[in-house]
């Protein structure tokens, strides 16, 4: 690790003014930045601990319905909520499928927003990476590319975005607070993780000195509590980053589905949602085959970015279940093990099949 | 640039002067404070040994930088045990035959207070391995440690130490 100075302001402008200084790097929960500055990836002049900014760890519902949650909460917290639990369930879940207990207590919202990718390239100072060292290559075109992208990627980076956190943020469609020299903006969560082009590698849409401060979830956000789910696929069913995961939410009245969100993870370099697979859910009744309609819809255009076709597969098969499994209603008891495909009992593997 | 900071370890208050900002929890906790019963694994938040409580929680004190935790509480496995009286967890992790080597054992059985007093332990196997599953242990010690985890936690719920 460098040296660095460590600075912890105790206002928010204080702490956007030397953000702002070429080199700092903002610390929240530490779970990933730390970690980077261990392997050499991240070698930050000034560390600029925000943990304890004033106004920054509150879970709020606003008047209008919606719900701000600011940056410096923690994971657990947010997922152990109850009343946020119930409102979003999917959110919870993908909360607790990532990452550990440990991890989970001391990650932040903001942290996890700006989590970057877990290519093995852009861990290694040695590899070529664009998005590390624009210009350089990318070394993991040809490489191993099982937790690659396979939509969205272009010549000059194929990482995924490797949180669970965001893929059902991007679903609800949430709207990321953000400070820094110039004021304040909002930003749809949409707009935060940029893909790469053929000119860049894409990455984060802040500019220096930035920082979230919080995030907010739309009024209607709430409606889709009752048929909610999401599932994760993964070498081993904790602690492991998503091959593939998907976010399902359904407002079902009647029996006809009134509103649909999807989106999936660990396919591209952000949550992927297209809005036009939702349209097609809009009016009909639950079903397989339009369920899986969607799910293809969602990931036309796809590719494989090196020898991981089988997320391709993958990624639709987990759309069109994690849609089954939201419309069959939101479990009533957080799984034993969230996000899994697999119940709980394991005398009772008997949906294998439906894939 | 020396930084100056004070942690309740084990409820004892520790002054510390860090020369160097980049010390993190667990080499402070080895290194300046001398409980070396907190283990360095892969120092990458991958393997839990170096887990400890911090205000009540459960982290890696391997990811955590020592400079951000001034003021904390922090609790390691020196500070479970009352004199020569095991904690229930300890007792239980020797009873159910939890660990090999022992060399993961301390972040394993901090992980398992923090988890219980999380009050997601639920005495459910499987929720338990996945409450747990932030600490490897090469030794596959697993069954026993879940073993470990519900009858430490039995012992805990019947002396009222699970709520504390």
């Amino acid at each position: 690790m460098n040296l660095f100075d460590y600075i912890r302001p105790t206002s928010l402008d204080e702490a956007i003014a030397a953000g702002a200084t070429p080199g700092a790097a903002y610390l929240s929960g530490g779970t990933n930045l730390l970690d980077l500055m261990k392997i050499g990836v991240k070698t930050p002049a000034t560390v600029v601990d925000i943990t304890r900014l004033p106004g920054l760890d509150s879970i709020e519902r606003l008047a209008d319905g919606a719900t701000r949650i600011g940056a410096m909460v923690r994971n657990s917290d947010l997922a152990h909520d109850s009343d946020f639990a119930t409102a979003y369930p999917a959110v919870a879940e993908a909360l607790l499928s990532g990452a550990s207990g440990q991890l989970r207590n001391a990650a932040r919202l903001g942290g996890n927003l700006m989590q970057q990718t877990r290519c093995a390239y852009y861990q290694d100072p040695k590899s070529a990476c664009n998005r590390r060292a624009p210009g350089t290559g990318c070394a993991a075109i040809g490489g191993e590319t099982r937790n690659h992208a396979v939509i969205g990627w272009s010549d000059q980076c194929i990482a995924t975005h490797p949180s669970d956190f965001c893929v059902p943020l991007a679903a609800l469609g949430a709207v990321v607070e953000i400070a820094g020299p110039d004021g304040t903006r909002d930003l749809p969560i949409d707009q935060l993780h940029l893909l790469p082009d053929a000119a860049s590698a894409g990455g984060m849409a802040l500019h220096p000195g930035e920082l979230i401060t919080g995030l907010r979830l739309p009024p209607e956000a709430a409606g889709f509590r009752a048929y909610s789910r999401y599932l994760k696929l993964r070498e081993r069913t904790s602690y492991a980053f998503a091959i593939v995961s998907a976010a399902a939410m359904l407002r079902i009245e009647d029996g006809v589905i009134l509103e649909a969100r999807l989106a999936l993870g660990g396919v591209a370099a952000k949550p992927w949602r297209r809005p036009e697979a939702e349209a097609m859910l809009r009016g009909t009744k639950p079903d397989a085959e339009t369920f899986h309609a969607a799910a293809k819809a969602l990931m036309a255009g796809a590719k494989p970015s090196g020898d991981n076709a089988a997320k391709i597969t993958l990624a639709k098969r987990l759309a069109t279940r994690a849609l089954q499994r939201a419309a069959e209603g939101t479990p009533g008891v957080m799984p034993a093990l969230p996000a899994s495909v697999f119940p709980s009992e394991p005398t009772d593997r008997g949906d294998h099949a439906d894939a | 640039m020396t930084l100056s900071i004070s942690l309740i370890v084990n409820g004892e208050q520790k002054d510390i002067a860090l020369e160097d900002p980049r010390a993190t929890l667990l080499d402070v906790l080895r290194d300046r404070v001398g409980l070396t019963g907190t283990k360095k694994g892969c120092d990458r938040g991958q393997c839990g040994a170096c887990t400890v409580l911090v205000d009540g929680r459960r982290i890696n004190s391997c990811l955590a930088l020592a400079a951000s935790q001034d003021g904390a509480e922090v609790t390691t496995i020196e500070g479970l045990a009352t004199g020569d009286d095991l904690h229930p967890l300890q007792a239980a992790f020797i009873e159910a035959d939890g660990f090999q080597c022992g060399y993961c054992t301390p972040g394993q059985i901090m992980s398992a207070l923090g988890l219980i007093r999380e009050g997601l332990a639920d005495n459910d196997p499987e929720r338990i391995r996945e409450g747990m599953s932030g600490n490897i242990c090469r030794c596959a010690a697993y069954q026993g440690i879940t073993e470990a985890v519900i009858k430490g936690h039995k012992a805990m719920t019947d002396t009222g130490e699970s709520q504390i």
